[in-house]
């Protein structure tokens, strides 16, 4: 239990995060990877490194909107179905408010020199953003020769190839089970 | 009954709805299609407005097509219904990893999908290289960079590593820079 700050004040940070995480995750989940790193895992801890990436790896395999399922997975883990509810309006805020004012306008955004060379910038800095989050949990993450060799082969899988996401986590998975048969085979001697 | 449809129709969307975003644009099409709440050419421009504003597609999409169908109520009719059923889902899922944590073959499973996960990462870095910090697609064999998307690069790179700068100011200050340089400095050069 993370007894430090009363409930209420909890659902409050929580909703306030997430909030905030929604206004700025522009272009998809992983852009919001940076913050929740942050956030949860470097300030307040109340996320392993570890964890972090299992619920990265665990939300690509389920059903719905990944940036929410990742906002509703770490919301349960910190305070449970309230949590997940409270993680899941507090992005939804942001979006609801944007979408509203646009749907009145109605502006071609999309040929707006401004708004073009703003992304442009933002997909750069986010570039650099994801790479140091990415950099500081694969250092943990990544303990053995055969962990690197796993970690190489899905991003050449989803990237190069564009292979789905999903399956790779999978097949991961249904390796990470045989790599556990294998060594218990070993230490029991079993054929 | 439209809010009934609507929470129907986008909770279908949101079970179907594996691989995130991108994947259920097809499905929402569908179903627009079939109701009419929208034409094919708004749909296109929400996709697009999706890009660049804050807030996953998805989510996006719903709110739209539900204002377009019945207003604001409809907007959160759309976007219950597609949360919905992830709520649940993603619930039962964080319940059990966290019962199972001590489990043995759960463990297996984590230890085999973590490394996989580093390389998705990495991939979604590629993603938001291509076509800012590289000016093509390097699989195609476009190997330029664009140096005004490589300087905001290096100067998040530094702000965030080196002085810890937080991450929503980081892409705030990427937004300024990237009209700075991309509008600004081709007029003054």
């Amino acid at each position: 239990m993370h007894t430090e700050l009363s409930p209420l004040k909890r659902f409050l940070y929580l909703f306030g995060i997430f909030f905030r995480i929604g206004a700025f995750t522009i272009g998809g989940g992983y852009a919001m990877l940076p913050i929740i790193e942050k956030e949860f895992v470097s300030n307040k801890r109340w996320v392993s490194e570890e964890e972090m990436v299992d619920i990265i790896a665990i939300v690509q395999s389920l059903p719905g909107v990944i940036a929410f399922n990742t906002s509703m997975f770490i919301g349960f883990k910190i305070a449970g179905f309230a949590g997940a509810v409270i993680a899941a309006l507090g992005m939804l805020l942001p979006s609801l408010i944007i979408i509203s004012l646009f749907s009145l306008v109605y502006v071609s955004v999309q040929d707006n020199a401004y708004v073009q060379a703003a992304f442009m910038g933002i997909r750069a800095g986010v570039t650099a953003l994801i790479g140091i989050a990415g950099f500081k949990l694969g250092r943990r993450v990544l303990v053995s020769a055969l962990d690197a060799v796993i970690a190489a082969v899905s991003f050449a899988a989803v990237w190069y190839f564009s292979f789905s996401a999903a399956y790779t986590i999978l097949i991961a998975a249904i390796l990470g089970l045989l790599m556990y048969g294998i060594v218990k085979v070993r230490a029991y001697g079993i054929d | 009954m439209v809010l009934i449809n609507l929470l129907l129709t986008f909770a279908k969307i949101g079970i179907l709805g594996f691989g995130g975003g991108y994947a259920m644009i097809p499905l929402i099409q569908y179903e627009i299609a079939q109701y009419g709440w929208l034409t094919s050419a708004e749909f296109a421009d929400i996709v697009a407005v999706s890009q660049m504003t804050p807030g996953p597609v998805g989510v996006n999409a719903a709110t739209f097509i539900g204002i377009r169908a019945a207003g604001l109520p409809g907007a959160l009719a759309a976007t219950i219904g597609l949360l919905l059923p992830s709520l649940f889902i993603v619930s039962i899922a964080a319940h059990m990893v966290q019962k199972f944590k001590e489990n043995a073959i759960l463990s297996a499973i984590l230890s085999g999908i973590r490394p996989a996960a580093i390389g998705l990462i990495g991939s979604a870095v590629m993603f938001f290289a291509t076509m800012s910090v590289f000016s093509g697609d390097i699989r195609e064999g476009e190997f330029g960079i664009s140096l005004q998307g490589l300087g905001i690069f290096l100067i998040v790179l530094v702000l965030n590593k080196r002085f810890k700068l937080h991450p929503i100011y980081c892409v705030i200050l990427s937004a300024a820079l990237g009209i700075l340089l991309f509008v600004y400095l081709p007029l003054w050069i």
